[in-house]
């Protein structure tokens, strides 16, 4: 008997208990159930949840390796155990094995708890309620381990992802029905319940905390930090990376966000699949680069002198912006979440360019918040089924204003 | 509750459960939210709340039939006001620094909407006896709620309670600190009280399905 066999013949068992539906999830991730519907009507699609989750999965995977290479890179370079890379995106330097090992075992532990955690709230809801379970924690799951630092305490993980599911999704009644994304609202909670684990210098780079504790009780060793570079520009320190740095991703930050030009290709891929929508990507990076001009601009101007606390934001080149922090990827995998976006065609125009707008605005006017994108994309969340309502008004005015003409 | 009669104690005890006016009602959030992040402070505005309405309610009923009823809002009023005054002098002389923390939330008793509330559904239309145990019972009611909250921000935001470090020392990393434990700062700032009053309110429907309304 196969493992299709056992599971269908589980199914079967349990058939009618509260335990149903834990089986049926396992019984329909896995395969194609093997019964049909009698009656009614069918409507037959390529596409439905599963698929376009598991192509959003595809479009992390990227990110996701890249960040356990770049985990133990930011380590060993901060330890200065091995030389900053020279050589462009596939520098010797960076895809180590003994940068893999490193970033492999610290990320796996959090994707397991991500994934464990998460599922089993989900499990939990689905059993009590007494509905089937729903495929929408599959891409949350994946996106919590890429938005953390990879030092993150895991037990803080545990309490973030029992908060963001449980609050920022169950009692709005399950995937669909959130007004938030669920991912963002585990991040924002450990943003302001543990301020310390998630910003500074220290959380960046594996090790620096404990080290930091080392030398504290009197060790030798030589202190290990990294700063983001939006960290060092808020303070108008300068940055020590080069602009291909920032683009290919060598930088410090949460895991998986660093590099742009891999968050670049996973949305050309969300665009191509149809999975993602290209107008809020488009119009957020738009959004993002008018802000981020207005600032420049306004130091061009003289308004803003470097004695000015914001001069070190406000004077990075406009698009420079894109590439550091994590905006490409809150824009790219965050914004265009279909259940938190908005729905109509202008309001995704509206929705995206005001998430990168704001983000920016955050950016450089809030320093105790380093990296905005985050705080921008829950704010339009909110405000998403306004922008939709009024675009939906807006278009009844307009045909009913051709229809009284029509008429008249 | 051999003091009273069945209908009397259902004056008081309603109030704390199925009828209580931050759960139920949804009355009196904004204070509920604001001075719950210490423990100390939610019981104090607890009792002044249980003092300001239970004495008023007393006072409007002793006066409900010769209040013009044109201008009853402002008479509420009056009386509200000079029982927080009362109530804040009496912070001010013998508890300075609580009154301080408490600030502008003692005198905004004076806007919460569980007092006005009582005055004008129940003290106007019943005897003094009557209207003190509902004002008991409502105030307790919120209190209740409160007490509830501040219990739990203070021990999850802070680690104490009523300024104790039960959890331990968290700078000297004793106790639960030192096994890597760490205070929940979202649990301070007021969004994460609303948050805990909806759990109270999920928590407390769930258990009596009577409570839910569609």
């Amino acid at each position: 008997m196969g493992l299709k066999q056992n599971l269908h013949s589980l199914r079967e068992k349990y058939k009618g208990t509260k335990m149903a539906p834990a089986f049926n999830a396992l019984h329909t991730f896995l395969y194609t159930p093997n019964d049909t519907a009698h009656g009614g009507t069918h409507i037959k699609a390529a596409d439905d949840l599963k698929r376009t989750m598991n192509t959003v999965i595809m479009a992390l995977i990227p990110c996701l390796i890249f960040g356990m290479f770049n985990a133990g890179y930011q380590h060993y370079v901060a330890a200065g155990e091995i030389e900053a890379v020279t050589s462009g995106f596939f520098s010797s330097e960076f895809w180590t094995l003994q940068n893999f090992s490193l970033g492999f075992w610290k990320v796996l532990p959090i994707l397991a708890i991500s994934y464990g955690v998460g599922l089993g709230v989900e499990f939990l809801f689905a059993v009590i309620k007494g509905h089937e379970v729903e495929e929408g924690y599959l891409v949350t799951g994946m996106l919590v381990p890429l938005i953390v630092p990879i030092d993150i305490p895991l037990w803080m993980l545990v309490v973030a992802v029992v908060f963001g599911v449980v609050i920022g999704k169950e009692v709005f009644g399950g995937t669909g029905m959130n007004i938030l994304n669920p991912a963002l609202t585990i991040r924002a909670f450990l943003f302001f319940a543990y301020p310390t684990w998630m910003s500074g210098d220290k959380v960046w780079v594996e090790g620096a905390v404990e080290r930091t504790r080392e030398i504290a009780n009197g060790s030798t060793a030589d202190a290990i930090s990294g700063e983001t570079i939006l960290g060092s520009l808020a303070q108008s320190h300068g940055v020590d990376y080069s602009v291909m740095d920032m683009f290919f991703g060598f930088i410090p930050g949460s895991i998986g966000e660093t590099s742009t030009l891999l968050i670049l290709l996973g949305g050309l891929f969300l665009i191509f699949t149809k999975i993602g929508s290209w107008r809020i990507m488009l119009s957020s990076v738009i959004g993002a680069l008018v802000m981020g001009y207005i600032f420049n601009l306004v130091v061009a101007a003289g308004w803003i002198t470097d004695t000015s606390k914001f001069y070190g934001l406000m004077s990075t080149e406009f698009w420079h912006h894109l590439l550091i922090g994590g905006i490409a990827f809150g824009i790219v995998y965050m914004a265009t979440d279909p259940v938190t976006a908005s729905q109509t065609n202008k309001g995704k125009w509206i929705y995206g360019f005001l998430i990168g707008f704001v983000s920016i605005m955050i950016r450089v006017f809030n320093p105790a918040y380093p990296e905005g994108v985050m705080l921008a994309i829950l704010l339009m969340n909110v405000f998403a089924p306004t922008i939709d309502h009024y675009v939906v008004q807006g278009n009844v005015k307009g045909r009913l204003k051709r229809a009284k003409i029509k008429t008249a | 509750m051999g003091l009273l009669s069945k209908k009397d104690s259902k004056l008081i005890l309603d109030p704390l459960a199925d009828n209580n006016p931050i759960t139920i009602q949804v009355l009196g959030i904004c204070s509920a939210l604001a001075i719950t992040a210490q423990l100390k402070p939610s019981i104090v505005m607890a009792i002044s709340v249980v003092f300001v309405l239970s004495v008023g309610n007393v006072v409007i009923s002793l006066m409900r039939n010769i209040i013009p009823s044109k201008i009853r809002i402002i008479v509420q009023l009056i009386v509200v006001a000079t029982l927080v005054i009362i109530v804040d002098q009496v912070l001010k002389a013998f508890a300075y620094s609580l009154s301080k923390e408490l600030s502008v939330f003692i005198g905004l008793i004076i806007t919460n909407c569980i007092i006005m509330g009582r005055f004008e559904a129940f003290a106007l239309g019943n005897g003094p006896w009557k209207s003190f145990l509902d004002g008991i019972g409502n105030a307790a009611g919120y209190g209740l709620i409160l007490i509830i909250v501040g219990f739990f921000r203070e021990l999850l935001g802070s680690g104490t309670l009523f300024g104790f470090k039960v959890l331990g020392d968290s700078v000297e990393k004793t106790g639960l600190y030192a096994i890597g434990y760490e205070n929940n700062g979202f649990m301070v700032l007021p969004p994460m009280a609303l948050i805990v009053v909806g759990l109270i309110i999920w928590v407390q429907r769930s258990r009596n399905k009577e409570l839910i309304e569609d």
